[in-house]
């Protein structure tokens, strides 16, 4: 019963909002249907690994192009919060230096960071990685920084006590004891670094996602608009699933 | 001079409200090389924070330290510490919190043989079987077995406890007393061991001298009371012996006085001191 439960509901909700959808399309006359969107959308979801053109490709290649973007924005993006993280964390001056900084720079919108990394780096693909690492940072930076802080004072005695290095002290106390903030951190980090994709892409009008949403938007398709937000969708929600069984297997020590 | 030796030492915390409370006001003491000493007063009289300015954990404020002569400054190479809450890095199994201490204290040993002692004394403890396990997955006994053979295995000069058997059941409590005073016998060297606790019977079975501690704030160390029995002592003989008798006779009186100090003191408006020692102390008269 309880299973059944744990089907039924959430199908429930599904229908209910293709129901909104459908009642919408008839309404606003340019937004295709449920079905209308199947149909001109079932080429892409059916051989998702053709390529037919620069931006006519099967839906997973898009979604692989937007995802190694990501990755590697995100990757920059944690390379350079996670040792920020510590270095706040363990500094008060440091922390007092930075502080005002970073409290300026994390509302910044990516489509406000874009421009300026066409200026720095003169090519949309670094321009895109820029973007996503600065606005993707700051949570493992805060995460990484309040972990530290939270070290119990137990721990850092055992250091003392032991007179482990600092290298050791680093090593064996305070990176395990951070570990499980900083996955936090690297989980809400990576959500922004998929939110932001999109935007880089639709300006930069590279291949991805967002790149095949604008192009699609332009050549007045719309059915393929609401596929690549569906599958923009879909594919943050694993994400953040998969970045979320990491984390609770690192609690679980 | 005595090897450890603590002359007029204060110490004041600034509390949330900013105003400094004294909790140590002219502390002075001395042990002698090889000598376990108990300093026994009611919970939160400031024995711990007299326990981390020996060890060199916490500064003192005004007062000396010095052991074997030098002044205390940081935590010795050749002390180690119990506390009463394990203080296991819950990352690594038991194995691994014993040779990260083996590490640091014998870092010219070859690994295989940092491996060695470490195991050596986690069996020394009865953990053979359970090196692999994180703290975790082990009792709270247990765990302060390990944190004792964390201790034991740097082969400290100076030992200093926490009341290490504070967080225990007292059946496990009463096992590793015993255990604690068959591994420092069994040594083969003097360790000099300071231990907190606010249990009589525990400073009776290990102690060669008992220093009473008055309620804080402004605690300060009592008459010492010495504990001329041979070691290792057994339970009966310290239940039924008439020179045990004696001592408890003698730390108890000192331990009521205070607590009727601490009573009237607390008429007139100081704050009440823990009742924990007189309940703890109840069933062992009877």
């Amino acid at each position: 019963m309880k299973r059944v439960a744990d089907f039924l509901l959430p199908a429930v909700g599904v229908v209910l909002a293709l129901i909104v959808w459908w009642a919408t399309s008839t309404v606003v006359p340019d937004l295709p249907s449920p079905m209308k969107t199947w149909e001109e959308s079932k080429i892409y979801i059916l051989k998702p690994l053709e390529k037919r053109g620069e931006m006519d490709q099967g839906i997973a290649l898009l979604a692989y192009y937007s995802l190694m973007r990501v990755a590697r924005g995100f990757l920059l993006g944690i390379a350079i919060g996670t040792p920020l993280g510590f270095l706040l964390g363990m500094s008060k001056t440091l922390t007092r230096v930075f502080d005002p900084i970073m409290q300026v720079i994390r509302p910044i919108s990516p489509l406000a960071w874009l421009p300026l990394g066409l200026v720095i780096f003169q090519k949309s693909e670094p321009a895109a990685l820029f973007a996503i690492a600065v606005c993707s940072m700051w949570p493992t930076v805060i995460n990484t920084m309040a972990g530290v802080r939270a070290i119990p004072q137990d721990y850092w005695n055992v250091a003392r006590v032991l007179r482990l290095s600092r290298f050791t002290t680093f090593a064996k106390v305070v990176v395990p004891a951070t570990l499980p903030y900083m996955f936090t951190g690297f989980r809400l980090s990576l959500g922004i670094a998929w939110l932001v994709i999109v935007a880089s892409e639709m300006l930069t009008g590279t291949p991805g996602v967002g790149g095949f949403l604008w192009q699609e938007y332009n050549s007045l398709i719309y059915a393929h608009i609401l596929l690549a937000i569906l599958t923009i969708g879909v594919v943050g929600f694993v994400l953040d699933r998969l970045m979320g069984l990491a984390e609770a297997r690192l609690r679980a020590i | 001079m005595a090897y450890i030796e603590v002359a007029r030492v204060a110490k004041s915390f600034v509390t949330s409200g900013g105003a400094a409370r004294e909790v140590l006001s002219d502390v002075s003491l001395s042990v002698e090389r090889g000598e376990f000493v108990s300093i026994l007063g009611t919970m939160g009289c400031g024995k711990s924070t007299l326990l981390k300015i020996l060890a060199g954990l916490v500064p003192a404020d005004s007062g000396r330290v010095t052991v074997a002569g030098e002044v205390v400054r940081g935590v010795r190479p050749s002390a180690a510490i119990v506390f009463q809450n394990y203080s296991l890095l819950p990352w690594f199994s038991a194995l691994e919190n014993v040779r990260l201490a083996v590490s640091a204290a014998f870092p010219d040993w070859p690994r295989e043989q940092q491996r060695e002692q470490a195991v050596r004394h986690l069996r020394s403890v009865g953990l053979g079987d359970a090196v692999d396990r994180r703290p975790g997955q082990l009792s709270g006994g247990m765990r302060q077995r390990v944190a004792i053979a964390r201790a034991f295995a740097i082969e400290p000069e100076i030992l200093f406890l926490d009341e290490p058997f504070g967080a225990l059941d007292a059946l496990t409590r009463d096992s590793l007393q015993q255990e604690l005073a068959r591994l420092c016998s069994d040594a083969g060297r003097p360790i000099t061991t300071v231990m907190i606790t606010n249990s009589v019977e525990e400073a009776l079975l290990l102690s060669d001298r008992i220093l009473p501690m008055t309620a804080g704030p402004r605690a300060t160390l009592g008459a010492p009371v010495a504990v001329e029995l041979g070691k290792p002592r057994s339970a009966s003989e310290l239940l039924h012996g008439d020179q045990a008798a004696e001592v408890r006779g003698r730390v108890l009186g000192l331990l009521t006085e205070e607590l009727e100090r601490a009573r009237g003191a607390r008429r007139s408006g100081a704050p009440a001191p823990a009742v924990t020692l007189a309940l703890r102390v109840a069933p062992e008269m009877e």
